[in-house]
């Protein structure tokens, strides 16, 4: 894998960091290939698959309202999303603030849809291209830069 | 599009909708750095983890072993008006992580295919991935120092390219460079799709 790289400037604003704290090193089942697996399982109770929606990578996500507060049957990685999910923001963000692996994630958007904690639009899927509207959008938007 | 679930944030604002463009190419030949120049927020990095169960059972240990592999996607993100966000996905080319390709071609408005003329062939797997696919895309040669100069009709023999295939001269490192990329890969794809190119 490669390591991480430090973008060509700072020029962004500090991002929104999940407040849940680090679990200790010893903690976590390190695979060298594929880092930390113990822990997501635990958070997933070992599922694999989300019970409700496909989650895609770009699918937008946001809280339907202020963070529940922990009686819900929640775990604090559940909580941490409904906090980052204050603003939209797509799987692929969720997954990058939490550091977690894309299914994780994914199981657990499942859990907070299923619970109505979330709302989420999906992109479009392929069949649905050929909207000239997006186009335009996008080219305006890249000018524009 | 998911009928039936709500789309509006708690204050009853649609949600916009996301595209996606693909940055793929081998190692080293600026997927992060390109990503990194256009990107409205410091680029993230997601994290897809392929488990193979089953492989077999250790006969010493008897611990099931399972072979897994990861791939590291660097992402950025672009707000576009009329309510949509644009992200790139700068996607590691090599054939093994082929698990993820079809997950991020999957509904991506097209794609770059950055070139090094050092390592040539390195693009080689994504050029194929796409047009297999039939996913929109162009060629972007970054330009390094010290990397021999090439015509660009010269790169679009040597990767065995389509004539409608573009092939283009970049720094990843430029925004008016990456810009231009960027505009004329959606030209592409518009094209590609039967739709009239936007006037400039
Ligand atoms: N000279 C030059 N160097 C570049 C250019 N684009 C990237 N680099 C450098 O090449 C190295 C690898 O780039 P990176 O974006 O990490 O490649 P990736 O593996 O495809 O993500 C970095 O040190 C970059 O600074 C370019 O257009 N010109
Ligand atoms: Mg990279």
């Amino acid at each position: 894998m490669m390591p991480p790289e430090e973008p060509p400037k700072e020029r962004w604003p500090e991002q929104p960091r999940p407040s849940w704290p680090e679990q200790p090193s010893h903690d976590r089942f390190l695979d060298d290939q594929a880092g930390p697996m113990v822990r997501p399982y635990v958070m997933t109770s070992g599922r694999l698959e989300p019970t409700r929606g496909k989650f895609d990578l770009i699918t937008l996500v946001v809280a339907a309202g202020p963070e529940p507060d922990g009686q819900l049957g929640l775990g604090p990685e559940h909580v941490s999303i409904m906090r980052l999910c204050q603003q939209v923001m797509s799987v692929a963000e969720l997954t990058g603030h939490l550091d977690l692996p894309v299914a994780t994630v994914r199981v657990m958007l499942g859990d907070l849809l299923d619970k109505g904690f979330i709302n989420m639009q999906e992109p479009e899927p392929e069949a649905d291209m050929h909207d000239i509207r997006l186009y335009k959008a996008v080219i305006d938007g890249l000018r524009a830069l | 599009m998911v009928s039936g679930l709500s789309s509006r944030d708690s204050r009853g604002r649609r949600l916009p909708t996301a595209v996606k463009i693909v940055i793929a190419g081998g190692f080293g030949v600026g997927k992060t750095t390109m990503v990194g120049t256009v990107s409205e927020t410091k680029p993230l990095r997601t994290e897809e983890v392929l488990t193979d169960e089953g492989i077999g059972v250790d006969d010493i240990s008897g611990v099931e072993r399972k072979k897994t592999t990861t791939v590291a996607m660097d992402f950025g993100r672009i707000t576009m008006r009329d309510e949509y966000v644009l992200y790139l996905f700068g996607t590691p080319g090599q054939e093994r992580f082929w698990f993820m390709w079809d997950e991020v071609a999957l509904g991506a408005l097209g794609a770059v295919v950055l070139a090094d003329t050092r390592r040539l062939s390195d693009c080689f797997p994504s050029v194929d991935y796409f047009e297999r696919r039939g996913t929109p895309f162009i060629v972007a040669v970054n330009c390094f120092e010290g990397s021999q100069q090439f015509d660009l009709p010269e790169i679009q023999m040597a990767l065995n390219l389509g004539p409608n295939v573009p092939v283009m001269l970049c720094d990843a490192r430029s925004l008016e460079s990456c810009k231009k990329v960027l505009i004329d890969m959606v030209l592409h794809a518009m094209k590609t799709r039967g739709l009239a190119p936007a006037p400039a």
